[in-house]
């Protein structure tokens, strides 16, 4: 902590103090209310609260998958039928002997965790709706097999589900089991996503490019949230089974799934105490309705086309009512960057990169040097986004070689370049809407922190000191931007000018060794050119090479110490800013007389 | 046994094989895979059923009726669920929305026409084993529909306005087409091949409410085999979905028969997305 963003982090600690006690006193009551009420002795209300907190174990995991990384579960109620046929088999012994039913448990639990990875294989490479696909055939093809598979499953008849000992015996016993697994899940779940894991699955789904940019790999990501979900799920459904006492596939609707998946879009995506609340709700409320009961599903779809026709967000979307006043301020990038050894050198030699018979790249030689700001200018279609875009390793060029200080870049790898501390903007910027300034610029920070999954999950000590590290290295970034007094603001509340600024504090969280601009005064006014220009030349000098893609002629000549005209993907002149500015042909090409 | 997979396994397939193609033409369209087309495959055997065995109408009246209705609900599903969201496609609300809209109407099916499987009307009686109507009725609709799409898209105007859309909508907007009623277009029709599928292989599958999720799934797996938006792929991964389903039914049992199509679909997606006759995708920065 340092005197200049003191009196920056008291103010936004004042008004996050408040939020997180908002928070807090929720769960605490609700808390409350889950352990006080067996006092009514009310066997009726224990057993709808009993399954609320079932749906809640899985609505947790599923809450991670839908609500923070975006990713269209339609289908996961699978995962709580696998889970009760397998408890409920095991713990009969329609396997073999009969196991021990906390074993049991126990197994469907990792059973869950399998299927939940196997069901999501595909979306680690492919768009969306496939995802939604499998899920939806998944849930369909468990079914069938659970009337198939008589030996086991019982087919259409069904099977006893498991009756857990002492201490968890059916009544009450089995009602704090419920609530304490609910509470459990709550807990871990709301650790991940407070975390840079959380954070990084909100990336993926509202920025995917800008999130490999930062370094963080999708696949690995998304893998052990399918793992965390699928666990959830499965364990859900073996309390499910016992809850039940017989269970037959017509109790495994794909309705269900539905319901699981408006209560977390009522209570918004990204949130854990909107979507348990939801839960809770949409569980109870069918209890006070009877008549309603036939149409709930019907009334529970509409409910779901209504929420995507008008609220798209949740209902935590309307609730963001935060003001802001944007204040410049100078830099302080020497503390941003930390001290570095300033001699990287990126070197790009006879790259060629071919779209069908169109030559992007052709045969481009370029050295970017640390401290040094090299412009890339040329006409449109000349190649110099897609230059930036190979150095990012999006595309793998037809020949050509990419080395950082003499080692070999791997090409088509995004992720990886965040390693080799190469951070970079877009042309458009690509930020995460929904999350705060703050949250954003800390997503670029993802690759320095040290807690696991598995940390993050238990809230461990190491987690919270990566949380307290990364947000005052993402606070310092933004205050050299200028942008502190925006960090709680959601970013899509932000002006273009300000989301250009905001891109280049997500990107010096990298403590980059090579920045890579792509046109970022664009749409910028004069003065904020100015400034933009006093920034990008103050972050060279601290031992950064950067790499400016700029239509802007001023600026460019203005803080580039060496200039590359691209035309046609050919290097069309190069050399220090005075001699392109005399360059016969580049004047008559580009420039203007 | 032979023959009844073949003949079994042909019909399913092309009761499959044009419920992809009603994905495909509502995607040319828009760029939307919608979840209506098993919730049109499966009205198309409520409704057939509803219109000739319950309200004894004459079997001509009811097919051309169903296929109405089928238009009509692909029209709604344009307005309704699919236009509000074609401007975040990105998002993919278009997943919810539809989905949304499909289960609404197959929960007023269930509730006003039973959760039971109903038996649907022989609409030619005539004909036994190979000819019973059963069997040749989806084949000849799904060759009437590759045979009339084929015409629609080579040598009607409005068939290659289809395809420019299909194509490159904001290209095809600047020519000045009719986008947004070209759409509605491809969705009334969308909705007619996917009752037409739904009517003709109903007496196989039965007047049935749950067959939705079903023919949501299995028709949908011949367009990740065949590739987005390719009919030909569609066909034929439909019916080499319904010969291999059938005759894992009849050798090995439902259990495999279900798990090896799921295998074979996740495997084809991580393998080729694009489908196994696809082309490769376009660049995202």
């Amino acid at each position: 902590m340092t005197e200049a963003t003191a009196p920056i982090r008291a103010r936004a600690a004042g008004a996050g103090w408040l939020a997180k006690l908002e928070g807090r006193i929720s769960w605490i009551l609700l808390g409350l209310a889950g352990l006080l009420l067996p006092l009514l002795d009310d066997s009726y209300i224990g057993v709808i609260a009993q399954r609320a907190y079932i749906y809640w174990v899985l609505s947790a995991g599923l809450n991670l998958v839908v609500g923070y990384a975006g990713q269209i579960a339609i289908g996961w109620v699978s995962m709580l039928t696998l889970g009760a046929y397998t408890t409920a088999a095991l713990a009969a012994g329609n396997v073999g002997t009969p196991w021990p039913p906390y074993l049991a448990l126990l197994a469907s639990g990792v059973i869950g965790a399998v299927f939940g990875v196997i069901v999501g294989l595909p979306a680690l490479r492919l768009r969306t709706f496939y995802f939604a696909m499998t899920t939806l055939g998944f849930a369909t093809i468990v079914t069938q097999v659970a009337l198939a598979w008589k030996d086991v499953t019982g087919g259409g008849v069904g099977t006893p589900g498991p009756t857990f000992p002492w201490p968890f015996d059916p009544g009450w016993g089995f009602y704090y089991f419920c609530f304490v697994l609910a509470a459990l899940a709550t807990w871990m779940t709301a650790n991940i996503g407070a975390s840079r894991y959380g954070r990084a699955l909100v990336a993926i789904r509202d920025a995917e490019v800008a999130a490999e940019a930062c370094g963080i790999s999708k696949p690995a990501l998304l893998m052990m949230v399918f793992l965390l979900a699928g666990a959830l799920g499965g364990i859900a459904g073996g309390l499910f089974a016992s809850l039940q006492s017989y269970i037959t596939p017509d109790a495994f609707t794909f309705e269900m799934s539905v319901l699981f998946f408006i209560g977390i879009l009522i209570g918004g995506r990204g949130s854990i105490l909107g979507p348990a609340l939801g839960t809770l709700i949409l569980t109870v409320l069918p209890e006070f309705a009877a008549p309603l009961v036939q149409w709930s599903t019907f009334l529970y779809a509409a409910l779901l086309l209504l929420i995507v026709l008008v609220i798209p967000g949740g209902i935590a979307d309307l609730l963001d009512y935060k003001n802001r006043r944007p204040v410049p301020q100078p830099e302080l990038l020497g503390r941003v960057l930390g001290t570095q050894g300033g001699n990287t050198l990126i070197t790009l030699s006879g790259i060629e990169l071919h779209f069908g018979g169109v030559r992007a790249i052709d045969g481009l030689d370029l050295e970017i040097r640390a401290g040094e700001v090299h412009g890339l200018i040329g006409p449109n279609g000349s190649g110099k986004t897609t230059t930036l875009n190979v150095i990012s390793g999006y595309y793998r060029p037809q020949a050509g070689a990419l080395r950082i200080d003499g080692a070999d870049l791997a090409f088509e790898q995004p992720h990886v370049r965040a390693q080799w501390r190469i951070a970079r903007t877009f042309q458009t910027p690509r930020l995460v809407g929904a999350a705060s300034v703050l949250e954003n610029v800390m997503i670029g920070g993802t690759v320095h922190g040290h807690g696991t999954f598995a940390e993050s999950m238990l809230s461990l000590p190491r987690h919270r000191l990566d949380e307290r590290v990364l947000e005052e290295a993402a606070m310092l970034a933004l205050s050299s931007v200028g942008l502190e007094s925006l960090a709680k603001v959601r970013a899509d509340r932000l002006q273009h000018s300000e989301l250009r600024f905001v891109e280049i504090a997500r990107a010096l969280m990298l403590r980059p060794a090579c920045l890579m601009l792509d046109e970022p005064a664009a749409g910028l006014s004069a003065e904020e050119i100015r400034r933009l220009g006093g920034l990008i030349k103050a972050i060279s000098r601290g031992g950064t090479a950067v790499l400016l893609v700029e239509h802007h002629a001023d600026l460019i000549f203005d803080i580039c110490d060496r200039v590359t005209v691209l035309n046609l993907g050919k290097v069309l002149a190069a050399g220090t800013p005075a001699e392109i500015r005399s360059h016969r042909e580049v004047v008559s090409a580009y420039l203007g007389a | 046994m032979f023959q009844s997979i073949v003949s079994y396994g042909l019909a399913v397939g092309a009761v499959y094989a044009l419920i992809g193609i009603t994905y495909n033409v509502m995607f040319s369209a828009s760029r939307v895979f919608s979840f209506t087309a098993g919730m049109l495959g499966m009205l198309g055997g409520v409704l057939g059923a509803l219109f000739i065995n319950k309200l004894g109408m004459n079997a001509v009246l009811g097919f051309v009726l169903v296929l109405a209705c089928g238009a009509v609900l692909g029209l709604v599903t344009e307005i309704l669920t699919v236009r509000p969201v074609l401007k975040s496609i990105e998002q993919h609300l278009y997943v919810l929305s539809t989905l949304a809209f499909a289960l609404m109407v197959q929960q007023v099916t269930a509730i006003e026409w039973g959760t039971e499987a109903q038996p649907f009307p022989p609409l030619v009686p005539v004909g036994e084993g190979w000819l019973d109507q059963k069997f040749w009725l989806p084949l000849l609709a799904c060759a009437v529909t590759i045979g009339g799409l084929e015409l629609l898209y080579r040598k009607t105007l409005i068939g290659r306005a289809f395809l420019a859309i299909a194509e490159d909508s904001y290209a095809a907007r600047a020519l000045g087409l009719p986008e947004t009623r070209l759409r509605m277009a491809s969705f009334a029709l969308a909705g007619v091949i996917g009752t037409l599928a739904g009517f003709t292989g109903a007496q196989m599958l039965l007047a049935f409410f749950g067959n939705q999720s079903i023919l949501n799934f299995y028709g949908f797996v011949p367009v990740a085999l065949g590739g987005m938006g390719s009919n030909r792929g569609a066909v034929i991964g439909g019916l080499a979905l319904g010969l291999f389903q059938q005759a894992a039914n009849f050798l090995v049992g439902g259990i495999f028969a279900a798990v090896a199509v799921f295998a074979v679909f996740i495997v084809v997606l991580l393998l080729r997305p694009e489908g196994l006759a696809g082309a490769a995708t376009a660049r995202r920065v």
